[in-house]
Formats: structure tokens, sequence, C-alpha cells
């Protein structure tokens, strides 16, 4: 075959790069371009890092910031041993296994706005289940005035709604285990705690970097269920970093903080879930990484 | 400490597993369990270790019945195929698991598990984790966990299936020391004869939950009690030919007979199947009585630096196994030599009636 030497081969990749152009690209630099200037009507002003001081100063988006990694810290904390257990216990096979991994993946498959939707009836303090209950045990249940109440919710909300994901992906880690570990471990007399000490949470260790990784990223953007459930109150108790971000660019069309707050807001999620990618690699890293050789 | 199985059977869904199998194991015997697989050797461990119950019959310890013990009450240990250790626990901490499970102090934990650890070879070893091991290694450590706690039954289901050629070799060798300083009982399962012979001890020939034949190993090969037992226990699989004996001779068809020889004298005219292995056919003749006969080359199957001849006449197959390379052509003519004094001879329902006094080798 006669080769033909020419730079023919560009074309090939020229649509691919129009693509990630329009879809990431130019969107994030008109981000960039809007975070350093002004701009009013027509005219625009470069006004360099001001966005971003006003931004990193402004003590409102502090308090929904620290409010934003209470919130992910509390769910991670919950789902992720809550998802271990739930997978723990669930059967490995025959038809209860399918019975029940279907039960346990149907919050999964409810869209967020419905979700929202969903605990904001059953929460109602007329005609909710939860609301109605909680009043005639005796608690004055309400979401909308006490803050504490309407964080539990939450909590409560994101742990129904995602704990199934994290089991899910704990249950699909312990399938693989083959069943002559259990053995060995029945005929070495270990305890059930060792047996999920030594054999399965080691197991698991991979998958759980990538159900902490998604858990944190998706918490930490949340927006529709809190929007629909408490739309950020009482006050501002439940405003998190995505629905202050929307008040201010669209309520207030203060693009340029906005913009600024964007940039922030994305290099936050980067460097946290860079951390965590870090942090449990290590952890595997000083055990048992090394390939088999 | 002695294990008996007492007219054990174990039925799953219907099949049965294991078919009433009565086997008594002695204290300090190292023993194989040669089958292939489906022949019921690792559902026959799983009894002998409680991890299952029989369907009926008894397992007897050291006399006492434990058939329904659970396995943690028990004192045993068991190797795998797979290389079975715990994953985030060093090659020391592995081998100590057991000991720290029985609360040992320290120092005796520390002493046992280095002095296991030099007997397999792994002492340089001990503070890696097992995946950044060699497959041998990983299998090693995984011994060395069975063997620190003292057990009174060991079982090895296949541990040396996933390993190369050179180190099961290796392996097998360590193995028959090792145990020679032991009292506890060994069991040891294996697909392959020649493993079996390689180990020694006893070995129990097993075929579909059958127990065909237990005994000490050489016993047991030489002196196989019908053709089914020979069959499992050779490799190549012995030579089985149909023929028929008269008052002076035996005849395998038309143009092949010879002289009924003192040891085959006793034999009464009728039809028997004999049994010849395939290492004791030769291409040139070893002794006067051997009967020549002229074959086909069907396929010569090099292996290392043995050679698999097989080859047919007119009315039956052998297999030859030759040391050496031997490169023939298909169909090419060929004279082999049939040992006619190390004949096998089986009646017709497969019982052995004749077994050959002058054996040498394998």
């Amino acid at each position: 075959m006669n080769k033909v030497e020419n730079n023919k081969a560009w074309f090939l990749v020229l649509p691919m790069l129009l693509l990630v152009a329009f879809s990431a690209i130019i969107p994030l630099m008109t981000v960039v371009n809007y975070s350093v200037q002004d701009i009013l009507g027509s005219s625009a002003y470069f006004v360099g890092t001001e966005w971003f001081k006003d931004i990193l100063n402004d003590s409102q988006l502090q308090q929904a910031l620290i409010r934003q990694f209470i919130f992910s810290f509390t769910i991670l904390a919950i789902e992720v041993p809550l998802g271990i257990g739930v997978a723990l216990m669930m059967p490995k096979k025959g038809w209860r296994a399918s019975l029940i991994l279907i039960l346990v993946t149907l919050p999964l498959l409810v869209p967020w706005n419905v979700v929202g939707t969903i605990w904001l009836i059953f929460t109602r303090t007329d005609i909710g289940l939860a609301g109605v209950g909680l009043r005639e045990l005796g608690y004055a249940y309400n979401i909308t005035r006490n803050d504490g109440d309407a964080w539990v919710t939450i909590v409560l909300m994101d742990v129904w709604h995602w704990t199934p994901l994290v089991a899910l992906l704990c249950y699909s880690g312990l399938q693989a285990i083959p069943q002559a570990y259990y053995q060995a471990a029945r005929i070495d007399r270990a305890s059930r705690w060792a047996i999920f000490r030594y054999i399965q949470l080691p197991k698991l260790s991979n998958v759980l970097v990538i159900g902490v990784l998604l858990r944190f990223m998706h918490s930490f953007m949340i927006y529709a269920e809190p929007f629909v459930l408490t739309g950020g109150g009482p006050g501002s108790s439940t405003t998190f970093l995505s629905q202050t971000l929307t008040t201010m660019a669209i309520g207030q069309q203060d693009l340029g903080p906005s913009a600024a707050f964007s940039i922030i807001y994305f290099l936050i999620i980067l460097a946290v879930c860079y951390c965590f990618y870090v942090a449990i690699l290590n952890m595997g890293r000083d055990k048992n990484t090394s390939q088999p050789r | 400490m002695s294990l008996a199985l007492e007219r054990v059977s174990k039925v799953v869904g219907g099949q049965e597993w294991i078919k009433d199998i009565s086997l008594t194991l002695e204290p300090g015997s190292f023993n194989v369990l040669l089958g292939r697989t489906l022949a019921g050797k690792t559902t026959l461990m799983r009894l002998m270790a409680g991890l299952e119950r029989p369907t009926s019959g008894a397992v007897i310890m050291n006399g006492v019945d434990v058939t329904g013990m659970p396995v943690r009450k028990r004192n045993l240990s068991m190797v795998y195929q797979q290389f079975i250790n715990y994953p985030d626990q060093t090659v020391y901490e592995n081998i100590a698991s057991p000991l720290r499970l029985a609360r040992l102090p320290k120092d005796v934990i520390d002493q046992r598990v280095r002095e296991t650890a030099q007997m397999l070879h792994i002492e340089a070893h001990l503070e890696r984790f097992p995946l950044e091991l060699s497959g041998g290694q990983q299998q090693r450590t995984a011994m060395a966990r069975a063997l620190v706690k003292d057990a009174d039954l060991i079982l090895f289901d296949e541990p040396l299936v996933n390993l190369d050629y050179k180190l099961r070799e290796e392996f097998r060798e360590e193995l028959r020391e090792l145990f020679k300083a032991k009292h506890c009982i060994a069991v040891y399962a294996t697909t392959e004869p020649n493993e079996a012979l390689a180990l020694g001890g006893h070995t129990a020939v097993l075929h579909e939950g059958e127990l065909l034949q237990y005994g000490k190993t050489p016993d047991v090969y030489h002196r196989p009690k019908d053709i089914l037992t020979a069959q499992m226990f050779s490799e190549p699989p012995i030579n089985i030919v149909a023929g028929r004996v008269t008052e002076s001779e035996v005849t395998f068809d038309e143009s092949v007979h010879f002289k009924l020889n003192q040891d085959l004298s006793g034999l009464k005219p009728g039809n028997y199947q004999f049994g010849v292995r395939a290492s004791h056919i030769g291409l040139v003749p070893h002794a006067d009585d051997d009967l020549e006969l002229t074959v086909r080359v069907d396929l010569a199957e090099i292996s290392g630096s043995e050679t698999f001849l097989h080859v047919r006449s007119e009315q039956f197959e052998l297999i030859l196994h030759l040391s050496g390379v031997h490169e023939y052509a298909v169909d090419q003519v060929v004279k082999v030599y049939f040992p006619t004094h190390k004949i096998y001879v089986f009646d017709s329902t497969g019982a052995v009636v004749h077994v050959p006094t002058r054996l040498g080798g394998r």
C-alpha cells in the first residue's frame, strides 16, 4: 500500500473539536469573560479580580458555603455506612435478590423535583403522613418555621433518595468476592466483624471511592429538592450554594459576581473531589495496590 | 487424631454427589483424593471439614461423632485452588491471624510465624502484602496460614492447579518433607494421577461420587481392583484390549495371539479385557516374551521430552508413553513390543483377575 503524506487526518478530529468547543469551552469562556468585566448595557469595563474579592468577602455566601459543607458531610456520614449496611443485608441470589434490588433502586429513578414534591406532601401538617403523624404524637413539626425540622427533613430526603446508590455500588462489590474467602474465614474461626473488616471492607474500597465522589459532587450541587421542599427557608437556613447562585444570577441579574462565584464553586468541587480521590487512593496504596506480578 | 467417614452420602438437588462412602484416615497420614472433575473430591473435603452436613452417614473424629459440629468448633485448615489471603494484611499478619484468633501470647505467635515462614521460604517477604507477591508466594502464604495453627486436619483442594509446572514439582517435594514431621491428617485433592504418585502416602480413587479404591498409593496404582480404577489412576489412561483366553493361548484377534505364560496360566478359558500401561509398551523388545505388533501411527504427540504415540491395528488402538522425542508421520507403519508379562487381566464385569507380578517403575 502506498502511503500518502499529508495532514488530512486533522480534518477527522475537527468535528469533535468543534463539538467540544461549543459544548464546553465557549460557554466556560463566557463565564470567565463575565467574571472579569463589569457589563452595563452595551458597555463593559475590565475590573480584574474585583468580583472575586467581593464574592470571597460576601458573608451571605460564606454562610451558604459553610451550610453546604455541613450538609454534604452529614449526608456522606449517614449514606456511606448505611449503604454498606443495606448491601450487606441484601440477599445474594434467587428471586428475593431481584425483588429487593428493584425495591432498593426505586428511589433512584424518581426525578429530583418530584422527590421534593413527594416530601413536600409527605411532611405537610394538614394532609402529609409524616407531618400529621408527628403532630399527633405531640411534636410541633413545622418545616416552614423550625430550622431544625427543615434540616432534618432535607437530610432524610437525601438519604432516602441516594443511599440506594451507595448500596448498589457496595452490593456489586460484595458480589465480586469469591465464596472461598468466606469459607476460609469460617475455617479460621473468624468473627462476623473480622470477616467484614478484613475481607469485605478491603474488597469494597474501590467502589467506595466512586460512591463517595459521586455522592459528594451530587450533594454539593443540590438544588431542586430543597428548592421545592423549603425554598431555602426558613429564612436562609437551608439555602445551599447553587440556590444562592441562582438567586444572584437570575433574580438579581448580577452577572459579573455570579460568574466569579460560578468559577469559585467549580474550583471548590474540583479541589475537594481531588482531595477525596487522592486520600482514598493512598489509603489503599499503603496496603495493596501494586499489581500482582 | 483419626478421621472416619461412615457410609456418608450427600444429595444436592436430587443428585447424589457422594454415594455411600466409608473411609478411615489414620493419624499422621497423607491422603490423596484422586478423581476427575465432578468426582466429588471437593464435596468430600467439605464434608470432612464440616462445611457441609452429609445427607446420611456420620463423620467420626477420634471416636467422637462430629457430624453436626460447625466448622468453627473444629480444628482444621484448608488451602484452596485460588490464593486466599487477607488482602489488606501483610504476609506476617496473614500467617499470624489463626494464632491471634486462638489468643496465643505474642512471643509464641512471633516464633511460630517465623518458623512456618522459614519452612515455606517466605521469610524474606513477611512485611509485604499478598498482592505484591508472585502466585507461588501467595500460595505459600496461604499454606503457611494453614500449617501454622497445628490443625488436626489439613485439607488441600487442588492447591497447585494455578501454578506453573516447575513450581508444582518443587511444592510437591516440599510438601512431602513438611508432613513427615507432622501428626495431623493431610488430605490432598488432585485430578492428576502422576501428582498422586509423586506425593505418595495413601490414595483414594473417586469416580462420580463413588469411592473406587483406597490404600497405599503404590498399592492402588499397581493393584487396581477394577478397570475403572486402573483407568482413573493412569495418565495417559491404561490401554484396554478385548481378547480371549483359550486352552493354550491369548488371542486379541486372528493375527495377534501369544502362548499363555506362567503368569497367566491360571486363567480359565473365556473372554477377558487386557490392560497394559502406556509406558510399558516399547519400540524395542525388553524381554523374550514381548509380543511384536505391527501398527500404524495415528498421532505422535510430543510433550517436552516425552512422546505420546497413538497407534492402531485392525482391531484396537494403543497409546505409548515414550521418553524422548520421537517423530512419526501419520499412517507410518511401526513395530511395537507388547509386554505379555506386564498385562492386567479384567473379567467381563471389569473386576481384576490378574495383576502382573514383575513390575518396575511406572
